[in-house]
């Protein structure tokens, strides 16, 4: 049996076992240092002014924070600063406008290397979303190797017969890119399957190691169903020993853990802005250098090569490779905000000072938000068990402020209209994981996904609105 | 603007979602459709059973919310009986009513249908209430199975 809080990637429970515990007014248990943070984080509720729209006549509860979070104000502010005064194309011409964008811009790459804790800031790949930048791992892999730069070892093209672990609980965007490189190179996807818990079945996946020729692990850091935080770092350390990589969908970790993809040890990391409280359009791929630089590029253009004749072309280094065309570069610097605010989140003031002292911020903003996230986690489940007819789904060992439920007699899309009338915004559905609903035995669900900014009363508030949904159509 | 959900869910729409009339599906028919909503997985099959030109018997199967239940159910008994041309005259005069190209009042208030129309004012649904209509179209139009 392995421990699933492997490395620091793990929160929840053991994260405050050690050291002097003191139990708080409130009843959570926080170091005295971390009960000031708390309540700043708590306070960060306050930068966001959508949270203080009214939705048919009520007050907002957002609690579909997996789909996507919400800006707070500093992330608006930036990218309305930067179309008013700073807007340029970046890495051409001479001006100063566009000398002072592009530093901007490559800043933001720093703040993001920053972010995820990468080797070098050239890993970082700034891209349309988490989608795009597994698809571009995905084509990659599926390329004939005539397109490679330095294919070797395990850094080479699929090829026939070749397997590619997929996990049973992963979005179809980290599954459909791989059916597809699969019928392009002749490989095989097969499922790591998941346990009635919800969490990875770790021993189907060791026998899946040990018994097929695995290439690639794509298995998502955190479901955007269930909540299950995945042991990456156990996964990978295993996957390489089958000398296999590993590609993590990182979507629905970013907004809840600090990421570190040097203690992860991943080769692939990819993320959306738009669900860490930044702005849609941009995302990052993460890769190791080598793994970068023996890749072919995703697609071709401007911007991203060395010398072009009209037969051949050599192509730029890493980032740019990667990076055709005129990136987002509004949403790239709106993203750096974003890093910026989460690592000042605990911190107060403004931000940090400078780039270099955003990691130790960062840990410790994520080390509140988690205390803080982890207590609106427990009450959401204490509140929702004891509600006759509803089934939360899934119970992972360790599980983000994500939950998905089932009410009996209620279809989800009925219970989602009857949440929005009481401003009550929740998703309703398959959440894009159809082999998921499969295997949990459901077409669909009400998923409640919480951020930080969330509060006790807004929990409250969606358990009054599911029990007037359960008088409204008739308690079975 | 707020909604009230009893402006969606009248009263006859409830009754037919907990109690949906016609429901299952025929052990011999001649015509037969499925429906599938792709962005919510709600699914219908009709069984239909048409004999000159006449709807004499039809049966849904379906999984689903309240407004796909309950329109599945009501558009069944709508149909059951009819003409063919007569049912395919229903679907179009309600398509155009729920799309908006035509005014509620096109329809005959005093019909379970007009109920559905409600729908109108949230249009994230109407794909809930159309799935079973479209399939009655997609059944009717085919050729004899
Ligand atoms: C787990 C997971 N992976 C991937 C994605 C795709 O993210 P995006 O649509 O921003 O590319 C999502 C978004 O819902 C997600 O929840």
């Amino acid at each position: 049996m392995y421990r699933l809080h492997f490395g620091v990637e793990s929160r929840g429970a053991t994260s405050f076992e050690d050291g002097d515990t003191m139990k708080l007014e409130n009843g959570s248990l926080a170091t005295p240092l971390e009960s000031d943070s708390v309540a700043t984080v708590r306070a960060g509720r306050a930068d966001f002014p959508i949270l203080s729209t009214l939705i048919n006549g009520n007050p907002l509860a957002y609690l579909d924070n997996a789909a996507t979070t919400h800006k707070p104000q500093s992330v608006i502010n930036r990218i309305q600063k930067f179309y008013a005064a700073e807007n340029s194309n970046i890495h051409r011409g001479v001006h100063t406008l566009t000398a002072q964008a592009t530093d901007i811009y490559e800043e933001a790459r720093s703040a993001l290397a920053q972010f995820v804790n990468g080797f070098s800031v050239d890993e970082i790949i700034f891209n349309r979303g988490c989608t795009e930048g597994i698809n571009c791992v995905a084509d990659a892999f599926a390329s004939p190797a005539e397109l490679w730069q330095h294919p070797s070892g395990l850094i080479s093209p699929l090829s026939e017969g070749d397997v590619i672990l997929v996990s049973e609980m992963e979005h179809h965007s980290n599954l459909v890119p791989w059916q597809i490189a699969a019928a392009k190179s002749g490989a095989v996807v097969k499922a790591i399957p998941i346990t009635d818990s919800g969490d990875l079945d770790l021993d189907e996946y060791q026998a899946l190691l040990k018994m097929n020729p695995v290439r690639i692990v794509a298995v998502t850091h955190a479901s955007n169903v269930i909540g299950t935080v995945n042991p990456i770092q156990l996964l990978a350390e295993l996957a390489h020993q089958h000398s296999a990589i590993v590609v993590v969908d990182g979507a629905q970790a970013v907004a809840h853990l600090a990421i570190d993809v040097q203690n992860l040890g991943a080769d692939f990391y990819a993320f959306s802005g738009h669900k860490m409280f930044g702005p849609t359009g941009i995302g990052v791929l993460w890769g190791k250098q080598t793994h970068l630089e023996a890749m072919p590029p995703y697609q071709t253009g401007g911007g991203m090569v060395r010398e072009v004749t009209m037969q051949k072309t050599t192509f730029a280094q890493v980032p740019a490779k990667f990076e055709a065309g005129t990136p987002n570069i509004a949403g790239a610097i709106g993203l750096a905000e974003a890093a910026r605010y989460l690592a000042a989140l605990a911190n107060g003031g403004s931000g940090p000072a400078s780039i270099d002292k955003m990691r130790p911020q960062l840990q410790s903003s994520f080390a509140a938000l988690t205390l803080v996230e982890d207590q609106l986690l427990a009450h959401a489940l204490q509140a929702l068990t004891p509600v006759k007819g509803l089934k939360v789904l899934g119970r992972p060992h360790h599980q983000l402020p994500v939950i998905s439920f089932v009410l009996d007699g209620v279809h989800p899309h009925d219970l989602g209209t009857i949440l929005d009338s009481e401003g009550v915004a929740v998703r309703v559905g398959h959440h894009c994981c159809m082999p998921l609903m499969r295997r949990l035995g459901v077409p669909a669900t009400t998923r409640a996904s919480l951020a930080f900014y969330n509060t006790d009363a807004e929990i409250e508030r969606l358990i009054d609105a599911i029990n007037k949904a359960r008088s409204f159509f008739g308690e079975p | 603007m707020s909604l009230d959900p009893t402006d969606l869910y009248k009263e006859v729409i409830l009754d037919h979602n907990r109690w949906p009339r016609n429901r299952g599906r025929l052990e011999e028919f001649n015509r037969s459709s499925s429906g599938f909503n792709p962005l919510c997985g709600d699914q219908i099959a009709l069984t239909l059973n048409v004999s000159q030109n006449q709807i004499e018997d039809i049966k849904f199967d379906a999984q689903g919310c309240a407004m796909t239940v309950a329109s599945a159910s009501i558009m069944t008994e709508a149909v059951k009986g009819r003409t063919v041309d007569d049912a395919l005259k229903l679907f179009d005069a309600f398509h155009d009513c729920i799309s908006g190209k035509l005014p509620p009042e096109s329809l005959d208030d005093s019909e379970e249908y007009y109920a559905l129309l409600g729908v109108r004012a949230l249009p994230v649904r109407i794909k809930c209430v159309m799935l079973a209509w479209h399939a009655l179209h997609d059944a009717l139009s085919e050729n004899e199975t």
